[in-house]
């Protein structure tokens, strides 16, 4: 059924059992050294109502089954080491194998984060080394690195917006964003109490500032633009936007999700934007992992820095650097101890490497985007017509006419060997497709992926099925959902006798 | 640029195809008066083995080298080679969030299993696929204990680990949650039944309670479970040392964990990347936060994996998700996985099982020497508070000097508790180095003028 491709082939992949179905009794895949202390009895250490027996279902298997168990897994999947993951506002960029070593080294991972400052002033320049460079790339004045992911980063972001208003007399009760918003922006805005209200998009795809300039009032708070957009267009009249807002005393939050059009070219803090956070696992490269770990730093201008969570780092006069935590108008702790410092060392290694050049990246990164959407353009519907920035945004029209959706077309891409773009997404283009190639893609791999593009659009005119069925090359077909959700098995439970 | 896979006429062949002169027409869309007119000062451009200095010099300005007794919620446990070697597969470190199905099984069935493992060791019906930490996961809890019951009241106990109680404070501040305290009890260090009995009532959403607690000591699990629902409340038990539940009876009467599994196979990292986890019953999961990998078959009837439940999470549900949380920590989950995978049930049970025995012997050898004795009477796992004859932070200047991270001074966190400091063994302090411990003390007592019959005021009972 499947057709002739250039890139991809079919190979062997292993099948391989579930863990818990691989035990037997009595194997182990570890041993510990020997104990050199006097062994005690966990039932008299701990007292008869407090010991358990081992733990039921526990897996027992050897060195060898585990490490067969997990190489055979990751044959099942896709990764940005194996080609182009074109995923729109997800930034799949290479993920520097060197950030890897250093996050591993002893002094490093090996640290505690409660022991004394003064033994800990490796891993606190680090930070402070970081923190100066996105303050650089951001324009902005003060940042803290706590939060855990992008998400965490919004809600920090949105709970000091929250407490300056609050400072000010009045938190307010509403955040504006745009009907092209991610979909953390209006949870982050209810997690923080905060009523969500839609903005519409003009027909440019940008934010429609007649409808933002007609429900400004008193009662609104921020708001939260992404900028680039979720169509990867710039918002051109952001510092517009801005000074709206601020007459009105709100405050103006941008989600640097797209930062990796901008580094180095444009800065948030220069055009009016009073707090941001940034995803160092997208313009910074620290690996995606299959979902995390992410960090979320969040930069603010000064008069957001008296409610930066705590603890802050700073610098006493004898140069030595110090958590600090006693500030009265802070939002409070995110999380326990410092943010994800492991993905912190990461992005910094990405940083130097780069240095004053990571503009050559974003210029890549926008360069890329700009030859799909030429080489696409007139095979797939583009409803917003002008260059856009670090990603393209095509819509399924044309192929929906013989019965052939986004989601359709991103499977079939499957087979040709690419990992598929974003479906479905931003919300504001009916059957989008959402293709970010990030600057680590080459000619050569556009390339590819412009003739799979160009196949599959070929393929749903002429024979619909195949793409509607695809894809046809995997372990698994397409998978139901549905009973997935109804009758929900969330975990691995022995075979009833 | 290295990681740039373009060459100058590359670009300039692609500039030609879109019939421009420069790439800075691509940029046309952006204000002039938007623009950095200058490069970025920033430090940079470093070679590989110039990155692989800068951090090897930061890494030397840290505490390598010194043997740590620290642990408040961050454990030094033994790993193996192999999982790390595993973990750096590129299909797993290079992978996004697995939302097409089809080309992530790997990552998927991995979830699944980890998910397994986390009810197997809570004794909880169902376990997301990871939070950010246990804090995060604790707040969480509470949030969700508050949906759950239609109540804004928490009941927290005092022995929550302080940086978790703040988390939760700021997370149920927003919401405008109330957040009331319970006392533990001076003597035994668990928190104190009759203050919670007093203190729930029928707005109580949730009693929360950590075991074993900050203070080292395990708490009367099914006690609380049993004071909390009995007034239509949740019980939210948070677990910082998950290696504690190779010995330790699960929390299985809890109607929430919320748990940090750092110390199963992550490391200290100072702070982070760890993995919290939420597990609860069956029939509260669409009030879960967080991703979860549910066992499906495709059209030939093949076992395979999703994501399910999705219409709890935001890129479904936007404002009205069960909470905001998008990228986790599924790379530590998965690390964790593997470490389990390997340690296995035995080597999981043995690990319990020297920490028991290493943290005891430590307190027999520090009880030899004058006026340190346990603080709290309750149970322990590999923590235990110790009271001492001085304050903890002199102590541990006189240690410091001898490349020892001593207890963690408990004043800062409990102002009455100056003289007292949070000691943490693990099954990677040899009997020698426990004895050094001892020694160590010994000498900085003679130099902190410490009498040799000096005794503390009120022992706690064994």
């Amino acid at each position: 059924m499947a057709q002739p491709m250039s890139r991809a082939t079919r190979h062997v992949s292993l099948n391989e059992a579930m863990l818990f179905e691989k035990s037997s009794p009595g194997k182990r895949g570890m041993e510990l050294p020997p104990l050199d202390v006097p062994a005690v009895d966990a039932g008299q250490a701990l007292g008869a109502e407090f010991v358990r027996d081992p733990v039921e279902g526990f897996p027992e298997v050897s060195e060898i089954e585990v490490i067969r168990h997990f190489t055979r897994l990751s044959t099942w999947n896709y990764a940005i080491d194996l080609g182009m993951y074109p995923l729109g506002s997800c930034t799949m960029k290479y993920n520097p194998r060197v950030n890897e070593f250093v996050a591993r080294l002893d002094g490093l991972a090996s640290e505690h984060p409660l022991q004394p400052a003064e033994l800990s002033q490796g891993c606190l320049r680090i930070l402070r080394t970081l923190e100066r460079i996105l303050l650089e790339v951001t324009g902005m004045d003060a940042i803290t690195l706590q939060p855990s992911a992008g998400a965490q980063g919004e809600y920090a972001g949105i709970a000091m917006i929250r407490a300056c208003l609050a400072s000010r007399g009045n938190p307010r009760k509403k955040v504006l964003m745009p009907d092209s918003a991610h979909g953390t922006n209006p949870a982050t805005a209810a997690t923080a109490g905060y009523e969500v209200v839609n903005i519409r998009s003009d027909a440019s795809g940008r934010i429609d500032m007649s409808h933002l300039a007609e429900i400004l009032s008193g009662d609104v708070a921020a708001l939260m633009v992404t900028n680039p957009n979720t169509l990867g267009i710039f918002e051109h009249d952001i510092a517009r936007a801005a000074e709206l807002l601020h007459a009105h005393g709100a405050l103006l939050y941008m989600d640097g999700a797209n930062l990796n059009a901008l580094a180095g070219v444009a800065r948030p803090g220069d055009f009016g934007v009073d707090v941001m956070h940034m995803n160092l696992h997208k313009t910074f490269s620290t690996p995606h992992g299959g979902g995390g770990p992410g960090a979320g730093p969040v930069a603010v201008k000064k008069h957001l820095e008296p409610f930066l969570p705590i603890p802050v780092l700073v610098e006493k006069p004898d140069g030595k650097l110090a958590w600090d935590a006693r500030r009265p108008q802070s939002i409070g702790r995110l999380r326990a101890f410092y943010g994800n410092f492991g993905v912190l060392v990461r992005a910094l290694a990405y940083a130097l490497a780069y240095g004053p050049g990571m503009v050559e990246a974003t210029r890549d990164a926008v360069l890329n985007a700009n030859y799909i959407r030429k080489k696409l353009e007139d095979v797939y519907e583009l409803p917003y017509q002008q260059p856009c920035m670090h990603e393209v945004v095509f819509s399924d029209a044309r192929q929906r006419k013989n019965g052939v959706n986004t989601m359709d077309i991103a499977k079939r891409l499957i087979d040709y060997g690419f990992h598929p773009y974003t479906t479905a997404f931003p919300l504001i283009v009916t059957g989008a497709l959402m293709i970010e190639p990030t600057e680590s893609e080459s000619r050569q791999e556009l390339d590819l992926f412009v003739e799979a593009m160009r196949s599959i659009a070929a393929e749903a005119a002429e024979t619909p099925e195949l793409v509607k069925t695809a894809p046809h090359s995997t372990r698994v077909g397409r998978l139901d959902e549905v009973t997935a959700a109804r009758k929900p098995v969330l975990r691995w439970k022995p075979e009833a006798r | 640029m290295r990681y740039l896979p373009k060459s100058d006429a590359e670009r300039r062949a692609i500039l030609d195809e879109l019939g421009l002169a420069s790439i800075d027409e691509l940029f046309a869309s952006i204000p002039e008066s938007c623009r950095l007119k200058r490069p970025l000062e920033v430090p940079g451009p470093l070679s590989e083995k110039e990155i692989i200095d800068y951090f090897r010099a930061r890494a030397a300005e840290n505490a390598a080298g010194y043997t740590s007794y620290l642990g408040a919620g961050v454990y030094n446990h033994l790993r193996s080679v192999v999982a790390d070697s595993l973990l750096q597969r590129g299909e797993f470190l290079t992978s996004y969030t697995p939302y097409q199905a089809e080309i992530s099984q790997g990552t998927l069935q991995a979830i699944f299993e980890f998910q397994t493992l986390m009810c197997q060791l809570t004794g909880q019906e169902v376990a997301n696929a990871s939070m950010y930490d246990g804090s995060t996961a604790t707040a969480e809890a509470a949030m969700m204990a508050a949906r759950l019951t239609g109540r804004r009241r928490l009941l927290i106990s005092r022995a929550l680990h302080p940086e978790y109680r703040q988390v939760v404070d700021t997370y149920a501040g927003d919401l405008g949650l109330e957040v009331a305290e319970l006392a533990f009890d001076a003597k035994t260090g668990q928190t104190d039944p009759d203050a919670a009995r007093a203190a729930i009532n029928d707005a109580t959403a949730a009693v929360v309670i950590q075991s074993p607690n900050f203070l080292g000591v395990l708490e009367a699990v099914p006690q609380f479970a049993g004071l909390a629902q009995g007034a239509g409340a949740l019980l939210v038990v948070a677990i910082a040392e998950a290696v504690s539940l190779g010995a330790v009876r699960p929390p299985a009467e809890a109607d929430i964990v919320a748990m940090e599994a750092q110390s199963l196979g992550l490391a200290p990292s100072f702070g982070g990347p760890f993995a919290g986890v939420i597990a609860t019953r069956e029939k509260y999961v669409r009030q879960m936060p967080g991703r979860l990998a549910g066992q499906t078959t495709d059209s030939q009837g093949r076992r395979g994996f999703v994501l399910t439940l999705a219409t709890r999470e935001q890129h479904i549900r936007r404002e009205k998700a069960t909470s905001n949380i998008c990228t986790n920590q599924a790379l530590c989950a998965l690390a964790v996985t593997m470490h389990l995978a390997l340690l296995g049930k035995q080597g999981l049970r043995e690990m319990a099982g020297q920490n028991l025995a290493k943290t005891r012997y430590a307190v027999e050898e520090l009880e030899k020497l004058p006026g340190v004795r346990r603080a709290f009477s309750g149970p322990y796992f590999n923590e235990v508070a110790l009271e001492f004859p001085r304050s903890v932070r002199m102590i541990n200047h006189e240690l410091q000097r001898e490349r020892i991270l001593g207890p963690l001074p408990l004043g800062p966190f409990f102002p009455e508790q100056t003289k007292r400091g949070l000691l943490c063994v693990t099954e990677l302090h040899s009997r020698q180095d426990i004895d050094r411990l001892a020694a160590a003390t010994r000498r900085a007592f003679e130099s902190l003028g410490v009498g040799a019959r000096e005794t503390v005021s009120s022992p706690a009972e064994r």
